[in-house]
């Protein structure tokens, strides 16, 4: 079945003190619209890569929000860039813009 | 008499700087060409047929401006008032010096400062059938029509509207320089030689000897004094000219013609920085006809159109943000009146902003036994976006009796073009490897996408060894085979170019041959090569939803003006991002012709087939 992220959380606990929100708000700062994301999951529904291969581009944004960035590393080297995302997203959020952020984030931070 | 003055150095020596300064770049830009650009190059100059058409071309490009005549007659005239009249002037001046030197080769101010020097040989006044006499007439006659553009250029800086040109370029420190002393050449020219005249009472041609005689008697000063004058301004803004050219936005001028022989030799645009790019970078002659046309200004951004984005990449330092807007609709290369490939110049500068994370599509390495068919379609990521193209395809190959294989029926695998846009190749190369494998295990000989992206792509970075078709291609064929049966219901229809269709492969006919079958296919004020971008182009990254639905809005403002009752694409990014906005149905053109075949006998047979069953339910 297909995983669109709602119960994509394992059972873990989070230290809200200890988060590295380093990449979400370098993020906010260059692409805003991420602000726009109500979570509805329909980037996920129909990415190309995540067709193929578990890729959850909203898990994405959890994982960001959280600032658990070192599994963002290797979910972020999935995604083909084609666009389809940013073309469903209801809210208009900037997706390609977005994830060439991210990806540039990590690339920084190491 | 000594044929010398200390006026000419400052003419003098200028001219020395930028011969040298040219013939260095010059030098520089051969020099770091591929080898086997050289080769191209010198093939060039050994063959005097393709030399001398090279030759031509500069003729009708950098003297005539052929191409701004097209886009403005105004703009064309004044553009050649200055190129071809000075260049007359400086032939035509060389033969008549020869005349009074009376040896063939003159000091190369001789001809420039001619009527200082021979001011005390009489010629009598508007004596038009003497040799003098016709060169005094020419001279004047050159020298007015120079005036007569400057006029225009003058005009043009207040009141660019009536040029064609809503907003003109910005120009820098050294631009106001030189033009200021381009601007001040001609005019000086005509006072240091009508004072010259009028002091001597003779020697000037219809323009300037009755200009000096009546100056001379307004002067309170010595007349001889106030010549004197002139002729140093005159050769002070040449020589000031001349060294500020190579770093001022007059380096196209010797720049341009390098890079029609280039050209003309067949040397193509590289994808790294080359030698070509920095020639077409130093050949653009802000000329600003880039500005208005394109569509960013209707988003509001008006610091990264091409001309500014170009004038970053000569001072070494574009900001990414610059290099990152633009929709890459190739709009400006279409209109550039130097031919210059920008988009390819954008998407280099993208490349060397780094290549990003480096990506893992380990994942698409499936081991499925492959299918094979002669056909294949590949309808491309976006196409899923937009069903109804896939259904209307599939519909249309099955109706033709064509076997064929859906090679992303489930699932796509991204073309490559949107990373590659992106200035993303090696991440971009890694997709394609995996496309052309999987495309060359299918043994097909034509592969049909639905996709003008996947179509130019394909085409362009694939090499693959077989027919490659975008469906209107596809369609246009199987309409004139007879291989399907049209009932067109000719509606109203307009049909939007897709960027990457249109200008991207100049792909114009084939769909409009298909629509013209089917429907009633009205003009639009702006299309073609001059087409809008719908505004959901993958090229930009950093504009926003709102700043699309304007460039949206404006496209379709201009596409319903003739009140059609469909808008048609070719494209399932160009219907998906209209169908937001549009009031009318926006139907790709396989839609159109799907809908257009006839089809009793599928419906009869369905509907029998129904009643069947339901009878046996019955029974
Ligand atoms: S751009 Fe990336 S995240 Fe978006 S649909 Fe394509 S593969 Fe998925
Ligand atoms: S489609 Fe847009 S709003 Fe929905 S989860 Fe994705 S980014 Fe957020
Ligand atoms: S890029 Fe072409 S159109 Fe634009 S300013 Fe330069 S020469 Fe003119
Ligand atoms: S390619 Fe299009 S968006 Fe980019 S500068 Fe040229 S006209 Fe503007």
């Amino acid at each position: 079945m297909k995983n669109f992220g709602y119960t994509i959380q394992r059972d873990q606990s989070i230290d809200i003190d200890q988060n590295d929100r380093r990449i979400v708000n370098y993020l906010l700062s260059l692409e805003p619209s991420f602000n726009l994301c109500l979570g509805c999951g329909s980037c996920t529904g129909t990415c190309t890569a995540g067709h193929f291969v578990d890729f959850n581009i909203r898990r994405v944004h959890t994982l960001l929000r959280r600032g658990e960035s070192k599994q963002l590393k290797t979910e972020m080297k999935k995604c083909m860039f084609c666009g389809k995302c940013q073309l469903v997203c209801p809210r208009g959020v900037n997706l390609r813009n977005l994830i060439i952020t991210i990806q540039r984030a990590i690339e920084q931070i190491g | 008499m000594i044929n010398f003055n200390l006026f000419v150095l400052p003419f003098f020596l200028g001219l020395i700087y930028v011969l040298v300064a040219v013939g260095k770049s010059w030098y520089h830009w051969i020099k770091a060409l591929t080898p086997i650009d050289k080769v191209k190059l010198s093939t060039l100059i050994r063959h005097p047929k393709q030399a001398l058409s090279a030759l031509k071309e500069v003729f009708l490009e950098s003297l005539v401006h052929r191409k701004m005549w097209k886009r403005n007659p105004l703009l064309g005239y004044m553009h050649m008032s200055f190129a071809l009249g000075w260049f007359l002037l400086i032939v035509c001046g060389n033969i008549e010096s020869r005349f009074y030197s009376g040896v063939h080769v003159n000091a190369p101010y001789y001809p420039i400062f001619l009527k200082f020097f021979i001011h005390d040989r009489l010629v009598i006044f508007f004596e038009v059938f003497s040799v003098p006499g016709f060169f005094r007439f020419l001279m004047d006659f050159l020298l007015l029509y120079i005036l007569s553009g400057l006029v225009l250029a003058l005009l043009k800086r207040q009141y660019s509207n009536f040029f064609g040109m809503k907003r003109t370029s910005r120009f820098q420190f050294t631009d106001r320089v030189a033009m200021t002393c381009l601007w001040l050449i001609f005019p000086l020219r005509l006072l240091a030689e009508s004072f010259t005249a009028g002091h001597y009472g003779s020697g000037g041609g219809f323009l300037t000897q009755p200009l000096g005689d009546f100056l001379v008697q307004l002067l309170p000063v010595p007349s001889e004094f106030v010549a004197y004058a002139m002729w140093w301004g005159y050769s002070l803004s040449l020589g000031i000219f001349f060294v500020m050219l190579p770093y001022s936005r007059y380096m196209h001028i010797p720049t341009e013609v390098l890079l029609i022989f280039f050209r003309h030799a067949g040397i193509q645009p590289k994808k790294w920085y080359s030698s070509f790019s920095d020639t077409e970078v130093q050949s653009c002659s802000r000329c600003g006809v880039c500005i208005d046309i394109c569509q960013m200004n209707t988003a509001g951004i008006h610091n990264a159109q091409t001309v500014y984005f170009i004038q970053g990449v000569r001072d070494r330092y574009v900001p990414e943000e610059i290099t990152q807007k633009c929709l890459v609709c190739g709009r400006c290369q279409e209109i550039c009146p130097v031919g210059i490939n920008t988009d390819s110049l954008r998407l280099i500068k993208r490349r060397e902003l780094g290549s990003g994370q480096s990506t893992d599509f380990s994942y698409l390495k499936s081991d499925d036994k492959p299918k094979t068919a002669q056909i294949v379609y590949f309808s491309g990521c976006m196409t899923h976006l937009t069903p109804s193209i896939i259904r209307a395809m599939t519909g249309i190959l099955e109706n033709a009796g064509i076997s064929y294989l859906h090679l992303d029926k489930d699932r796509s695998i991204c073309c490559g073009r949107p990373l590659m846009i992106a200035g993303k190749d090696r991440q971009a190369n890694e997709l394609i490897e995996i496309n052309k494998q999987i495309i060359h295990e299918t043994r097909a000989t034509l592969l049909v996408t639905s996709c003008p992206i996947c179509y130019r792509v394909f085409r362009e970075e694939y090499n693959l060894p077989i027919r490659i078709q975008h469906h209107s291609q596809f369609i246009l064929d199987l309409i004139k085979t007879g291989k399907i049966p049209l009932q067109g219901q000719f509606k109203k229809v307009v049909y939007h170019d897709p960027c990457d269709l249109g200008r991207g492969t100049k792909t114009y006919e084939a769909p409009r041959e298909v629509l013209s079958k089917v429907t009633d296919l009205l003009p639009v004020k702006q299309e073609a090569n001059n087409a809008l971008c719908c505004g959901g182009s993958l090229g930009i990254l950093n504009v926003t939803q709102q700043q699309r639905a304007m460039i949206t809005k404006e496209a379709l403002d201009i596409l319903l003006e003739n009140k059609p009752e469909i808008l048609a694409t070719a494209c399932p990014l160009c219907k998906k991002t209209f169908a937001t906005h549009a009031s009318i149905p926006v139907m790709d053109i396989a839609e159109l012709v799907y809908q257009s075949i006839p089809k009793p006998s599928y419906s009869a047979s369905a509907q029998s087939h129904q009643a069947k069953s339901y009878a046996n339910e019955l029974i």
